[in-house]
């Protein structure tokens, strides 16, 4: 049993970085209606970026936060205003391949930047291990779980309370109406992709700091993973993302702990394939009805 | 409008093609020209991508041993030259990039390639061609087993995976003198697997038992769920056979989870005093050579590496700076560029490098070979003893 | 077939003969290198591999980034019967074990489209596009953890049968099959479920059934083109067929145009010679690569050719007649574009 809460602990951990990672995903397609490829890459700028600034510089962990969220915030703007922004009306095939390349692009920038060899993440938090009932709790796994919920709550304040939130819940509802309305859509576009952004760097933060590792790959995996949780979260629903991550965060780590270890990705997209056969919008999407 | 737009990228495409296709020929005519007073070695590996690192060590190795041959005036009064192409650690790239060492730049001899996926891959066509080849560092159990041209100066996957054990079981101060035993497998490395393999064969043969057996697929950086296992069942010792940025990752994760159980690894740790020297702190691993040895050559070696590329050599650069020196030794003796000539030379030579004394035995794996046991010591790695299988 | 067609069909006959003998003299003199030999086998197949997700993606207008599953399963089932067929007749003819364990990967992957079709085929766009990836995955996956197919070391001594002739013709069939199947009836079903498929199947057409169908079919030749790089190889393992290959093929597809059978062939071409060109540049190739993608998307998004089809038959009438022919050699009607 001790055993089991160690693993529900290791999964919120995992889970919570998912979490953050697949809000990005989801309010991008919320709005634009677009996979967002390049998303995994941004996250794994945003660990670079922390890196230079731990690692460098030697910056407190609030600077660092800040400065690889800021920084993030802006090229996934740039990104969206370079590449995504001229092909707002094309088929929305050409833009899944442009995020494609941009990703790829964005991939190979940081090939040549800083190398193939893997970096090593300073810790920008203090490491103790606590003991609460025989289970083991690094303070490392409380800041990721703590900073995602509390960035999370944010977010959700953002949306519900503010002009602009409620502008970008108007543009994706409907993006005729919403200009019609006066809601400047570039804007809000961009807006969206800062905050998004902005999140996915944390979760880059986050996820290097907990793994120790910095690579211009990195991005990829956790990004696939984190993109599986939006879908089954309900793609377009920031609390379906939240819950995605979570549950993908659990369901990796139970399989692996439980089942296998080797077939846990498998069963990740087996439980998302079921889910979408079931309910294709996901868990906490809403259905949409075909119009004849 | 948008026709002719089309058209007119279809040509640009076309022209392209045609212009690089121009070029490639004319850089085979110019090579096929100056191969009258060079001897053309080929060499791949990954030089790009993942697995760079493991590349690039080798490649370094190899250009320092090029340099010094030719700066004693090359082989058979010729220089020599090594053609590298880049693999990116993928199959097909191998295959095509060894093709076009063969008939492009027609090369006498290969040495490669440095992973065992990669090796496996072009086997065949190194024995169809009868292609001389070394491989540095391809540790894979049977890479070059059924090939009578294909050989290595690495030991291979089995033998060191048996000499951990046999470290691990032996009592201290010889050994760890462990009882049990925990293993951390990367499923779907064949290096790992391998050494895993006949470590577990080797243990259990010398009266230990494996307690614990967890893998992790490749691409995972989320150890916690096969660690807090391992915790578990406490182990005397945990067996780690991977690459040092893997295994980096999960000793920093055991050590922030509050483990203190001894791990136990293979010459893919190498290098992991540069990063990780705090979380691998006092564990020890097996390897290639010792870069502390007192021994003339290896001291050579390493001033010499660390004057061309301003750091110590890594256990990969080693073994492909011997893996010229073999190929260009066997050339020597054979006194031609003759593929059956230099394959026989091969097979009788005696070979005294960096990383051992040895000769080759039928399978073209390295005879009398010793495994060196290293500890990292406070951001070192320092020579602990030799074991063999 | 009226005049007009049979000349363009006999035209392309006597060009695809053309093309072969002059490669296979250009390699018998070694003007070409059997390294370039090599190439061209590895083009062949990428271009079965993306004429063959052009059924799915082009005809039917689906998003399928699961190819490479298909592609592995036609590899490894192929290479494991070849292995078998050698084993036990050692002189087997080679050419007649390529074609019987080609079939057999072909149906292996041709029932994997079926079993992964029917369920998934009922959803549209992006979510088709997501359970493709999850099954390519779940595919990739299985075959690192069956090991009586070599697990994750791969599958090793595979007779090597594919040569340049056999690559090329067998190419040929293939490209040949999948025009004649654009412009046949069922190819049009197809085409009409793409742009309308309530429209479709109220005039009579059982979508889902004819959906499946498309999937299974490009199933099938993608695992004939497996077949073909098993045993051009000789050596497969998992690693190969990872999401991103199959990404590589879909994106070839977009840019050749989707649904242009020739955009497809002209940019696999294009895209597997050219990174072998460049290979002196290795650290910038991938860079120039997604840099031109992200352009070319911008300044043309449907694609090199967008759906119309390049013929032979139409230039030739161009260049000696300096007019606009009643028809572009379209299948669609050149409706587009």
């Amino acid at each position: 049993m001790k055993l089991f809460f160690q693993q529900v602990i290791n999964g919120l951990n995992s889970g919570s970085i998912y979490a953050l990672i697949a809000i990005g995903y989801t309010l991008v397609y919320g709005i634009l209606k677009l996979i967002n490829f390049a998303h995994g890459e941004i996250m794994m700028f945003g660990a670079y970026f922390s890196f230079i600034a731990a690692a460098t510089m030697d910056m407190p962990f609030w600077f660092v936060i800040i400065f690889s969220m800021g920084l993030s915030a802006i090229l996934g703007m740039l990104v969206e205003f370079v590449a995504y922004r001229p092909l707002r009306q094309a088929p929305r095939l050409s833009a899944l391949i442009t995020a494609i390349g941009v990703s790829m692009f964005l991939q190979n920038v940081s090939l040549m930047v800083f190398g193939a060899d893997p970096k090593v993440m300073p810790r920008i938090f203090p490491n103790v291990v606590f003991n609460i009932f025989g289970i083991e709790i690094s303070s490392i796994t409380l800041i990721t779980i703590g900073l995602s919920v509390f960035f999370m709550i944010l977010l959700e304040l953002f949306i519900s309370h503010t002009k602009q939130g409620r502008a970008m819940r108007a543009v994706s509802e409907n993006q005729d109406a919403a200009i019609l309305m006066g809601i400047n859509v570039n804007r809000t576009v961009s807006i969206t992709f800062l905050i998004g952004s902005a999140l996915g760097a944390l979760g880059g933060i986050l996820y290097s700091t907990a793994y120790t590792n910095i690579a211009p790959t990195m991005g990829t995996m956790p990004g696939l993973k984190a993109f599986v949780a939006a879908v089954l979260g309900g793609i377009g629903s920031v609390p379906g993302a939240m819950l995605g991550g979570f549950l993908i965060g659990m369901i990796e780590n139970m399989s692996k702990a439980y089942i296998s270890t080797t077939w846990a990705d498998a069963i990740v997209f087996l439980i998302l394939i079921i889910v979408l056969l079931f309910k294709p919008t996901g868990i906490l999407g809403k259905d949409i009805k075909e119009k004849v | 409008m948008k026709k002719r737009l089309a058209l007119m990228l279809v040509l640009i495409m076309v022209m392209m093609t045609l212009a690089a296709c121009g070029g490639g020929s004319d850089d085979s005519s110019d090579q096929a020209a100056d191969s009258g007073d060079v001897i053309k070695i080929g060499a791949t590996g990954p030089y790009t991508g993942e697995t760079a690192m493991y590349g690039v060590a080798c490649k370094e190795g190899m250009e320092l041993a090029e340099k010094e041959i030719n700066e004693n005036g090359g082989v058979n009064g010729k220089k020599i030259k090594i053609v590298f192409y880049d693999t990116k650690g993928d199959t097909t790239e191998t295959v095509n990039a060894y093709n076009r060492l063969r008939d492009q730049d027609e090369v006498v001899a290969f040495i490669g390639s440095v992973l065992t996926g990669e090796s496996n891959a072009i086997k065949d066509l190194i024995k169809q061609d009868n292609m001389p080849t070394i491989a540095p560092t391809a540790t894979g159990n049977d890479v070059t087993e059924g090939v009578p041209n294909f050989f290595r100066v690495c030991y291979y996957d089995n033998y060191q995976g048996g000499a951990a054990a046999n470290y691990a079981s032996k009592e201290a101060p010889e050994g760890l003198g462990a009882k049990s035993a925990a293993m951390l497998v990367s499923k779907g490395n064949t290096y790992s697997e391998g050494l895993a393999g006949a470590f577990k064969e080797t243990f259990e043969k010398n009266g230990g038992e494996v307690v614990i057996e967890e893998s992790y697929a490749k691409a995972d950086k989320d150890f916690s769920a096969q660690l807090t296992k391992i915790k578990e069942a406490n182990p005397d010792v945990i067996y780690i056979p991977d690459y040092y940025s893997t295994v980096g990752v999960i000793l920093q994760k055991a050590k922030d989870m509050g483990m203190d159980i001894p791990c136990l690894g293979g010459d893919g740790w190498d290098s992991i005093q540069e990063e990780y020297a705090d979380v691998a702190q006092g564990y020890v691993f097996t390897n290639h050579y010792a870069a502390d040895s007192p021994n003339e050559n290896v001291k050579k070696f390493t001033e010499n590496y660390n004057e061309a590329y301003g750091k110590a050599p890594a256990s990969f650069s080693a073994l492909g700076y011997d893996a010229v020196y073999a190929m260009a030794n066997a050339i020597i003796e054979a006194g031609s560029t003759d593929a059956q000539a230099v394959v026989s030379a091969i097979q009788t030579m005696n070979v005294t490098g960096i990383t051992g004394e040895f000769t080759f035995d039928e399978e073209g794996n390295p005879k009398g070979k010793e495994v060196t046991i290293i500890q990292v010591d406070n951001g070192e790695l320092k020579y602990v003893t030799t074991v063999t299988e | 077939m009226n005049s007009k067609t049979k000349k363009a069909y006999l035209l392309n006959a006597v060009a695809v003969f053309l093309v072969y003998i002059v490669f296979l003299t250009l390699i018998r003199f070694k003007v070409l290198s059997n390294y370039f030999g090599g190439v061209i086998i590895l083009t062949c197949i990428m271009m079965i591999m993306a004429l063959s997700l052009n059924i799915v993606a082009g005809f039917l207008g689906e998003m399928a980034l699961g190819h490479a599953a298909f592609m592995a399963i036609g590899a490894y089932l192929s290479g494991f019967t070849s292995i078998a067929i050698m084993n036990a007749f050692p002189t087997a003819p080679a050419l007649l074990v390529l074609i019987f364990s080609s079939l057999v990967g072909g149906v292996a992957a041709g029932i994997a489209g079926i079993a992964i079709g029917t369920p998934s085929l009922r959803l549209r766009g992006d979510y088709l596009g997501i359970v493709t990836i999850g099954f390519g995955e779940i595919v990739r996956i299985f075959f690192i953890n069956f090991d009586p197919l070599g697990g994750a070391q791969g599958l090793k001594g595979i007779p090597r049968l594919t040569n340049l002739s056999y690559a090329y013709w067998i190419t040929v069939l293939v490209v040949f099959l999948i025009f004649t199947l654009g412009v046949s009836k069922y190819g049009r079903a197809i085409m009409s479920i793409r742009e309308d498929e309530i429209a479709s199947e109220a005039s009579g057409i059982p979508t889902t059934r004819v959906k499946v169908m498309a999937f299974t079919i490009s199933s099938f030749f993608a695992g004939i083109g497996g077949s073909l790089y098993a045993h051009y190889q000789g050596y497969i393992d998992p690693d190969k067929f990872q999401f991103m290959f199959s990404i590589e093929m879909f994106v070839i597809v977009v840019l050749g145009g989707l649904g242009s059978l020739t955009g497809s062939i002209l940019s696999a071409i294009v895209l597997t010679v050219l990174p072998e060109l460049l290979r002196g540049f290795a650290q910038y190739r991938l860079l120039i690569y997604s840099l031109a993608l992200v352009i070319m998307m911008i300044f043309r998004p449907q694609g090199m050719l967008g759906r119309t089809e390049f013929s032979l038959y139409h230039l030739i009438y161009v260049l000696t007649n300096k007019r606009e022919p009643y028809k572009k050699g379209s299948i669609d009607g050149g409706k587009s574009s």
